[in-house]
């Protein structure tokens, strides 16, 4: 077998302990509803919107009318609004609870963004309107494309992609056709990417068809560039590095790195994924990259919704800036202009990454921010950030084991080893953090590290809440090695859901609803 | 700073207990070259109030489509958006929320996207559907990917008559990863002749429906063509509120079916950020790209949520990964399931219905104007009119006159001659009667 | 003593006269966790020693099995369709994965047998 992924665990719904609540007649717990599927909740002819029939026409439709039912649900808005407010309260956020997922950078999500960007000179906007009544807009990003690349000291910047592993697709595209530009491309076809690399970055070269080359680290967590610099050759074509690196950890010999990987003709990009630990302190063009995504989602604190949207643009360096996808936005005789064609620019664009210019309405609440801390909060924003992680790393160190002696950067990371013979997993230990009121960091990444537990505060935690987080942590493991397994193995107790079994959910997929359909067999009846 | 917790007494407490002087300390892995001891040269710090005054300057130097008579689509459209929509995504709980990868405590998020999955199955025809895409021009994509990886093969087929800017995203994929594409020129007439260019090479043929110039068609014969040969039928839908008046691709026999779900719950928001909606037959579930939300139980036996067939993804499979896809559209997934939940299947038909009645009271209004040539014979909400004078010039004329009219098909397709005098035409629910006369009046001025 | 033979990536092979049923070992099923799906070859695919013969699926794992020993796949293992979760239950049994028509039985001495591979399996951990 292979190791692309090859380390699995438990999936099931945990083990049996007896645990059984108080029941209630309505299978409600205090605040938290239980709530049916919407289409359970369908009263036939009913809307949540008044609308008007229109009067007697005869339709264009070229014979293919809609024939039959679609089976969409009818419910009033007073029905509509209670559903997804129930809903909503079964979901933990940033809005309540420190939520420490490393390398997600989950830091409050200012509520002046989501203002700005319903201003209906930014919301109310089509792409597509004569370039003439939109120089606002236009402005809004060449503005924001201006703060990007003074914080990363890098001179251009492509805005349209749409999330981060998008930015990373359109980076890797750009140092592709910068090979193509100089007839190098059928024979530099080797990416290397670090072993503690983000899934995105292999899943990224892999789909421009490069082959990818694994780099180990080093036993204190950063690149060995010895392996590296071994590594490289004539048909290497990038490097793809994160840093910090996953591990949290700044790769302290990273401009080394971007000189090797230069000298053998090849281009370095950098996933930004971590910049909230440097912005304002390090500029990443002053390392030597050549291209690096930013996600606006994490760094520049638009929401994470739920799972997106997102933002990714990459900034780029003199050697692969003609390559930028369109549209490019330019600033020409007191006009702003959306270059959207090839013939138009000055460079050789090498496609497009989506229709229309982008994720604008993150531009908006990017910007928004960005304004909010200026040059100085950005700073000691990014300051907090360490100094959070780094309390967290010293506070715990005693009681939980940290593979790599610190200084951290804006992440800390744990692996499983102090609970070795408690018969606790990580797995187990973060769903007893649910029950204590916390998400559970991010677990099982980076992959060098055993049941790695990756800790990012960021900077928007008081000093009491990082206290009270820090003991809570510091509670569960003398727990876990005082033998009192229970709390762990059935965990969470207290959570909307008991843990899920995704086995089942994988084995046996049912992905959406069906009228007449029967419930999903039990765990018995399987 | 007002987002920053942390007082000099905390910093000075927290590195004590670090045993760091400095917080300069704690960076000391960064090479002195590269280390910033001043400000970089952007502005500093503001509150709210300069900070709004800034933004409302920009956002004051543009039209907003709700200020004029507009009637501007191609691929992103202007619909009322109820106030119980924008008010609940911006509940903390949604907003404020991550990916649901610990299902236990984000229920909410899952049983919606479950729910979105179902109703696009639902719209579309289809059988199964993935919890969104970025956009429509990227889930279209993904789809000719999904395709060359179910059938094996290399070729894809492309209808001109699909948005620009969508064979633009498909022929940039394609290029990258050496695929081969055959794209047929644009047909402003509507009809072409696709399936023509199908052979035993090819993976699938693309086809947009309503199109580009807004033809709406019957796709069963292109995809029996298409079948005949082993190839994959895609359909792209621009305007999802289409689905609620014309024949869904899934009873057209199309494979796979992306869309662009913006006109639910969705502003225009200068073209992003936008749902993209991707259905596909049960049988080809692993190949595809993107989250899955599933139905299963928890430890006491309760119907519960989590997201499923992750070892298609990134973060398993790495280079062997379905696409390197990390995120969907999560809030404006939301919002567009938020919507057609108010709307309901009564809801929805009907403003399909006002949509189309209003497209052709507009068309007819237009078509009688002297020298305008109405295209269309069939259509959704959109239509393609031909005037005597270049669309660009006519557009920004109209812009004088306070109407936004449509997209100059010029803009989208700048080298064909043929583009030149054609402009597409939107109109959906928001038009009134006043918006239509305004703008068959300055039509005629901008003409005469 | 089975006749049984493992390779250092965890898959096993059990020949009967010049069938060759292949498999990944209760270790390895124990690593990935809960199978959910097996991607099956083919039948009549050709496969080389160390060729990619199958991928196996868990909720957080995936994993390609390799050929040990090169042939002509004859059959393939339907049941885990429905039911991926024999390979869980009896990895060097039920939970078999593809038979293959045995081209060269020399590449049989490559690979461990069941003592060896138990030994190394300890080592690994």
């Amino acid at each position: 077998m292979s190791s692309m992924n090859a380390k699995g665990r438990p999936t099931g719904t945990g083990a049996e302990t007896g645990f059984a609540p108080h029941e209630t007649f309505t299978g409600n717990r205090g605040l938290v509803q239980e709530e049916p599927l919407i289409f359970e909740l369908d009263s036939p002819g009913a809307s949540g919107v008044d609308l008007d029939e229109p009067e007697d026409f005869a339709p264009r439709l070229g014979g293919v009318a809609r024939q039959g039912r679609i089976g969409l649900p009818g419910l009033s808005e007073p029905e509509v609004m209670r559903h997804y407010v129930r809903l909503s309260q079964k979901n933990y956020a940033i809005d309540s609870g420190l939520y420490p997922l490393g390398s997600c950078t989950m830091k409050h999500n200012p509520r002046l963004n989501e203002k700005m960007a319903r201003l209906p000179g930014f919301g109310d906007v089509h792409p597509l309107q004569p370039q003439q009544t939109v120089q606002g807009a236009l402005e809004l990003i060449d503005t924001l494309a201006h703060w990007l690349k003074e914080l990363t000291g890098m001179p251009a910047v492509a805005m349209s992609p749409k999330a981060g592993a998008h930015g990373e697709l359109c980076g890797m595209m750009a140092i592709d056709a910068a090979l193509r530009a100089r007839g190098e491309e059928g024979t530099r076809k080797r990416v290397l990417v670090p072993e503690s690399a983000h899934g995105t970055n292999p899943a990224t070269a892999a789909q421009i068809g490069f082959t990818v080359d694994s780099i180990p680290a080093t036993e204190d967590g950063h690149v060995d560039v010895k392996a590296f610099k071994a590594k490289l050759g004539p048909d290497v074509a990038a490097i793809m590095l994160t840093n910090p690196n996953t591990c949290g950890l700044f790769e302290r010999d990273i401009i080394e790195i971007a000189d090797a990987v230069h000298e053998a003709g090849g281009y370095f990009y950098c996933d930004g994924a971590n910049f909230n630990a440097i912005a304002g302190r390090v500029r990443p063009g002053d390392l030597g990259i050549d291209a690096m995504h930013i996600n606006l989602h994490k760094t520049f604190s638009t929401p994470h919704g739920g799972g997106g949207p997102g933002a990714g643009p990459v900034v780029f360096s003199q050697a692969l800036a003609p390559f930028a996808p369109l549209p490019w936005i330019v600033h020409e005789k007191g006009a702003y202009r959306a270059i959207e064609h090839e013939g138009e620019s000055t460079g050789q664009p090498f496609g497009r990454m989506t229709a229309f210019h982008g994720q604008m309405g993150m531009f908006v609440r990017a910007l928004a921010y960005m304004l909010s801390h200026g040059a100085d909060g950005i700073r000691q924003a990014s300051e907090d950030a360490v100094l959070s992680a780094n309390y967290i790393l010293a506070s715990l160190k005693d009681v939980m084991s940290a593979p790599y002696e610190g200084p951290c950067m804006h992440e800390a990371l744990f692996d499983d080893s102090f609970l070795k013979g408690t018969g606790v997993e990580t797995l187990d230990f973060a769903k007893a953090m649910i029950d204590e009121g916390y998400h559970p960091m991010t677990m099982y990444f980076p992959l060098v590290v055993h049941g790695a537990m990756l800790i990012e505060p960021t900077e928007s935690e008081s000093k009491d809440s990082l206290d009270l987080f820090i003991a809570t942590l510091r509670d569960l493991a003398e727990s876990a090695k005082r033998g009192e397994t229970e709390r762990f193995s059935g965990a969470p107790y207290l959570a909307p859901r008991r843990r899920l079994d995704e086995t089942l959910a994988a084995r046996k997929p049912i992905l959406r609803w069906q009228h007449g359909r029967n419930e999903p067999a039990s765990k018995a009846a399987e | 700073m007002r987002y920053l917790p942390l007082t000099t007494d905390d910093r000075a407490q927290m590195l004590a207990a670090i045993g760091a002087k400095s917080v300069d300390e704690l960076f000391k892995d960064v090479p002195e070259a590269a280390r910033l001891d001043g400000l970089i040269d952007l502005p500093r710090r503001q509150g709210e109030m300069e900070v709004e005054r800034q933004l409302a300057a920009m956002a004051g130097k543009n039209i907003p489509a709700g200020q004029v008579p507009f009637f501007v689509g191609a691929g992103a459209y202007k619909h009322h958006i109820p106030a119980t929509v924008d008010h609940l995504i911006q509940r903390s709980e949604f907003l404020t929320s991550y990916t649901p990868y610990q299902p236990e405590i984000t229920q909410g998020t899952l049983q919606y996207l479950f729910e979105f999955q179902t109703q696009v199955s639902m719209l579309t025809g289809m059988e199964v559907a993935n919890a969104s895409m970025y956009d429509g021009s990227t889930a279209c994509g993904e789809a000719v990917l999904m395709a060359h990886r179910v059938t094996k093969r290399k070729k894809a087929v492309l209808s001109g008559n699909l948005h620009p800017h969508y064979q633009d995203v498909v022929a940039n994929l394609s290029d990258f990863g050496s695929y081969k594409l055959v794209t047929e020129p644009p047909c402003p007439k509507g009809t072409e002749g696709l399936a023509g260019e199908i052979d035993e090479e090819t993976s699938c043929v693309v086809v947009q429906n309503p199109d580009i110039f807004g033809h709406v068609r019957d796709l069963s014969a292109l995809a029996e063509a298409a079948h005949a040969k082993g190839a994959l039928m895609i359909v792209v839908v621009p305007e999802i509120v289409s689905l609620g008046l014309i024949t869904p691709p899934g009873e057209m026999g199309a494979d796979i079916v992306v869309g662009e779900g913006q006109s639910l719950g969705n502003g225009l928001n200068f073209g992003g950020p936008y749902v993209g909606l991707f259905a596909a037959k049960q049988k080809f579930v692993r190949q595809m790209p993107g989250r899955l939300c599933g139905e299963t139980v928890d430890a006491e036996g309760k119907r519960g949520f989590v997201l499923t067939l992750s070892t298609r993804e990134q973060h398993i499979r790495r280079e062997k990964a379905t696409s390197n896809i990390c995120t969907n559209s999560g809030l404006c997934c939301l919002a567009f399931t938020i919507h057609l939940s108010l709307l309901g299947e009564e809801g929805y038909t009907r403003l399909a219905r006002i949509n189309h009645a209003n497209a052709v009271k507009l068309a007819d209004a237009l078509g009688a104007v002297p020298g305008v040539n109405v295209l269309n014979e069939a259509f959704f909400n959109e239509f393609t009119i031909e005037t005597p004078k270049p669309g660009a010039e006519v557009i920004d004329a109209l812009v004088e006159k306070g109407v936004l009219g449509g997209v100059p098909l010029s803009r989208l397709m700048p080298g064909n001659d043929e583009m030149k005098n054609l402009i597409a035409v939107a109109s959906t629910e928001v038009n009134s009667d006043q918006d239509r006369a305004a703008y068959a009046r300055a039509l005629k001025e901008v003409l005469a | 003593m089975s006749d049984i033979r493992f390779t250092k990536d965890h898959e096993w092979v059990l020949v009967d006269g010049d069938t060759a049923t292949i498999g990944i070992s209760d270790y390895a099923q124990e690593q990935l966790g809960d199978v959910v799906f097996v991607e099956l070859p083919d039948i009549g695919k050709t496969l080389e020693q160390g060729d990619e013969a199958a991928v196996v699926e868990s909720v957080k794992a995936a994993s390609e099995v390799y050929a040990p020993v090169s042939g002509e796949v004859i059959e393939v293992n339907e049941e885990l369709e429905a039911a991926p979760g024999r390979v869980n239950e009896d990895a060097t049994g039920e939970g078999w994965f593809v038979k293959l028509k045995l081209t060269d039985e020399d590449e049989l001495d490559d690979l461990m047998d069941e003592a060896a591979y138990a030994k190394y399996i300890k080592e690994l951990d």
